[in-house]
C-alpha cells in the first residue's frame, strides 16, 4: 500500500466522518427544537388565546395569534381585577414564609452538622423524613386546629383583623412544613464546609452561636439564594394549604391559585380566554423568578 | 484578649485531666453537661424541630386518633369512642379500590414515562451544544409552574373541539377524542400531562450526575467502538442507578397526593369518572362530604403507602453514610 492511497483513504473516511457528525448534529437541533415546542405549545397557546375576543376564540387556531381584529385585553383586565388581591394575599404569606423557612432551616442544619453530637442523625432522619410526608395525612387535624383550637381571629382580634389572621395561619404553616426541605439543601452544602476551619475557632474558644454567625452565615449566602427562590416558587404554586385553611375563594384572605381554580365558574361554560389570562397572571411572578434565577432554581431541585 | 484565650484553654484541659482521672464531682458534671456540644446545639435545631415536629408528626398522631372515631358533620370529634370501624370501611368500599387501582396505575405509568423522558433530555443535553441553558431552562419550566396554572393550559390543550391535541392526531385522521371526559382515556391524559410538567424535573436530576462521571469513561467507551446509545446504555446508565433511585421516591410520592391538578382540571373534588386517585377521595370524603373520620383513615393510608416507599430509601441512604 503506498502512502498515496493512505492518505486519501484517510481523507474520504474524514468526511464520511464529518458528514456523520453534521448529520447527528443537525438530528440533534431538531429533536431539542421539536422537544420546545412540545414544552412551549401549551403556554403559547394560553397566551395566544388569552388575547382573543370571543369570535376569534372561535374563528382560530388555537395556536394562532388572533389578528388585529380578534384582539383584546378584556380578559387579562378581567382577570386582574379578580386576583389583584389574592397576588396581593400570596405575597403576604409567601414573603415570610420563605425567610422564615430559610431562617429556621439553616440553624437546624448547622445544629445537626457542624457541631458533633450523639444522636444528629436521628434527628436530621425525622426532619428528611417531613419532606416526603403527603399534606393528606395531616390535612384534616391541621383544619381542624386552626379553625377550632388555635382560632387566631378570635384571640388576636384586637390586633388582628380576621384576614390577616389566615394570613398569619398560613405563614406558620407554610414555614413549619418547609423546614424539612430548607434543612435539607442547607445541610448539603455545610457538610462540604472545612472542619479544620470550626475545629480552630472552637480551639480559640468562640462559642457555638459566634462560629455559626461569623463563618457559617457568611458562607451560606449562596445558598440562601438558591432557598428563597426554590421556596418561593414552592409556596406560592402551593395550593392545598390555601383550599383548606382559607376556605373559601371569596375570603379576603384568598390566594391567587385558590382564585385561579374558579376564576369565572358562574359564567355559562368555561371561558377560556379569561382562565388563560388568570393562569398566565397567577404565574407571573414564579416565572420573573424562574427565568432570572434559572441555576439557582435548578440547583434548589437537585439537592 | 489571647490571655482570656489561653486561660480558657487551660481550665478546658483541665477538665479533660479531671475526667481521665475519675475523680469528677456532682457538680462538674452538670457543668460539662451545661457545656457539651448537645446543649449547645440544642438552640439551633430544637426550635424548628418543635415547630416542624408538631406540625407533621403531632399532626400525624392526631390524625391517627380521629381516624378511630366516627367524626363527621359538624360539631366536634368524640375520642371516648375509638374503633376501626373507618377501616373496616374503606376494605368494603368499592370506590376505594377503584382509587387504589387508578393510583397505582397513575404511580407506574408517571415514574417510568418521566424517568424514560428525562434520560432522553439529558443525554441529549450532555454535551456541548449552543444554547444549551436556553433548551435547559425551557424543559424545566413547567415544573416552576402552579398545577392549577398548568391544568388551565391543559383543559385548553385537550378542549373536545378547539384544542391543540385533537388537531394534533386530526392531522393523522385520528379522534376527536374527549380526553378529559372518556373514562377509559381521561386517566392516560393526566398522566401526560404531568409528565409535561415533571420530565424537566428529572432531566435535571440526570444531568447533576451525568457531570459527574469522568470524562475517561466516555472516552474508553468510544476507543471500544461503543455506538452513542450503546455507550449510554451500557457504561453511563448503570452509574446513574443512585440519581434513578431518587428521582423515583420524589416521582412515586408526588403521584401518590397528585391533588391539587385533578382539582383544577375537573373544577372541584369530584373527577371525572376514572380518574379518582386516593388523594382525591380522600380530600372528598373530608372536605366535600364532611366525613371527617372516614377522610383520616384513608389520609393516614396514604402515609404508610409513603412510608413504605421512604423508609428503605432513607435506611439505604443511612447504611451508605450519606445522611
Amino acid at each position: 500500500m503506498s502512502e498515496e492511497t493512505l492518505s486519501a483513504g484517510q481523507s474520504t473516511d474524514d468526511e464520511r466522518v464529518l458528514d456523520r457528525i453534521s448529520l447527528t448534529q443537525a438530528g440533534l437541533y431538531t429533536s431539542l427544537v421539536g422537544l420546545v415546542l412540545f414544552y412551549l405549545v401549551p403556554v403559547q397557546s394560553g397566551f395566544v388565546t388569552s388575547i382573543k375576543t370571543s369570535d376569534a376564540l372561535i374563528n382560530t387556531q388555537p395556536f394562532a395569534p388572533p389578528g388585529p381584529n380578534g384582539a383584546t385585553l378584556e380578559s387579562w383586565e378581567f382577570a386582574f381585577n379578580a386576583l389583584s388581591q389574592g397576588l396581593i394575599n400570596s405575597l403576604l404569606f409567601t414573603v415570610p414564609a420563605t425567610v422564615l423557612c430559610a431562617v429556621l432551616g439553616s440553624m437546624a442544619a448547622y445544629g445537626l452538622t457542624l457541631v458533633n453530637w450523639r444522636g444528629q442523625v436521628a434527628v436530621f432522619v425525622l426532619f428528611i423524613a417531613g419532606i416526603f410526608i403527603p399534606y393528606q395525612a395531616v390535612i384534616v387535624p391541621l383544619t381542624q386546629f386552626w379553625s377550632q383550637y388555635a382560632m387566631l381571629d378570635h384571640r388576636l382580634g384586637l390586633i388582628l383583623s380576621s384576614h390577616h389572621a389566615t394570613i398569619l395561619e398560613l405563614i406558620i404553616t407554610h414555614t413549619a412544613y418547609g423546614i424539612p426541605i430548607c434543612t435539607l439543601l442547607f445541610r448539603s452544602q455545610y457538610k462540604t464546609m472545612s472542619w479544620e476551619m470550626i475545629e480552630a475557632a472552637r480551639l480559640d474558644g468562640a462559642s457555638v452561636w459566634r462560629i455559626y454567625r461569623r463563618i457559617v452565615l457568611p458562607l451560606s449566602i449562596p445558598m440562601f439564594a438558591v432557598v428563597f427562590i426554590f421556596q418561593f416558587t414552592q409556596i406560592w404554586n402551593e395550593f392545598l394549604f390555601s383550599l383548606t385553611i382559607i376556605g373559601s375563594v371569596n375570603d379576603s384572605a384568598a390566594s391567587a391559585t385558590l382564585i385561579l381554580s374558579g376564576l369565572g365558574e358562574a359564567l355559562e361554560g368555561v371561558d377560556y380566554p379569561l382562565r388563560m389570562a388568570g393562569a398566565l397572571i397567577t404565574a407571573i411572578p414564579t416565572l420573573i423568578v424562574y427565568l432570572l434565577f434559572a441555576d439557582k432554581f435548578a440547583e434548589g431541585v437537585r439537592v | 484578649m489571647k490571655r482570656l484565650v489561653a486561660i480558657l484553654r487551660a481550665i478546658r484541659n483541665k477538665r479533660r485531666i479531671r475526667t481521665d482521672g475519675g475523680t469528677t464531682d456532682e457538680r462538674s458534671t452538670v457543668k460539662r453537661w451545661l457545656d457539651s456540644d448537645f446543649l449547645q446545639s440544642a438552640p439551633f435545631w430544637g426550635p424548628p424541630l418543635i415547630l416542624m415536629g408538631l406540625f407533621v408528626y403531632g399532626a400525624i398522631g392526631w390524625n391517627f386518633l380521629l381516624s378511630l372515631t366516627d367524626y363527621s358533620g359538624f360539631g366536634g370529634p368524640d375520642y371516648t369512642n375509638l374503633g376501626l370501624q373507618n377501616y373496616s370501611r374503606m376494605v368494603q368500599d368499592p370506590a376505594i379500590w377503584e382509587a387504589t387501582w387508578n393510583t397505582v396505575v397513575l404511580l407506574v405509568v408517571f415514574t417510568i414515562a418521566c424517568l424514560a423522558l428525562g434520560l432522553v433530555l439529558a443525554i441529549l443535553l450532555d454535551r456541548e451544544i449552543r444554547f444549551g441553558r436556553a433548551f435547559r431552562t425551557i424543559y424545566l419550566l413547567p415544573f416552576a409552574l402552579s398545577f392549577i396554572v398548568t391544568a388551565q393550559f391543559w383543559r385548553w390543550m385537550y378542549n373536545v373541539n378547539d384544542g391543540i391535541v385533537n388537531q394534533f392526531i386530526g392531522l393523522f385522521g385520528l379522534g376527536p377524542y374527549n380526553w378529559l371526559g372518556d373514562p377509559r382515556l381521561v386517566l392516560g391524559s393526566v398522566i401526560f400531562a404531568l409528565v409535561w410538567q415533571f420530565s424537566g424535573y428529572t432531566m435535571v436530576i440526570y444531568l447533576a450526575a451525568l457531570r459527574s462521571i469522568p470524562t475517561e469513561q466516555y472516552e474508553a467507551a468510544r476507543v471500544d467502538g461503543a455506538g452513542t446509545f450503546r455507550m449510554y446504555w451500557r457504561v453511563i446508565v448503570p452509574q446513574l442507578r443512585p440519581a434513578i433511585v431518587s428521582a423515583t421516591v420524589v416521582l412515586v410520592l408526588f403521584a401518590l397526593k397528585a391533588f391539587d391538578f385533578l382539582y383544577a382540571v375537573f373544577d372541584g373534588y369530584r373527577p371525572r369518572q376514572g380518574a379518582d386517585i386516593l388523594a382525591t377521595k380522600m380530600m372528598r370524603e373530608g372536605f366535600n362530604n364532611s366525613e371527617w373520620a372516614y377522610s383520616s383513615a384513608i389520609g393516614l393510608t396514604l402515609f404508610i403507602l409513603s412510608l413504605a416507599v421512604i423508609a428503605p430509601y432513607l435506611y439505604t441512604q443511612y447504611k451508605r453514610g450519606n445522611l
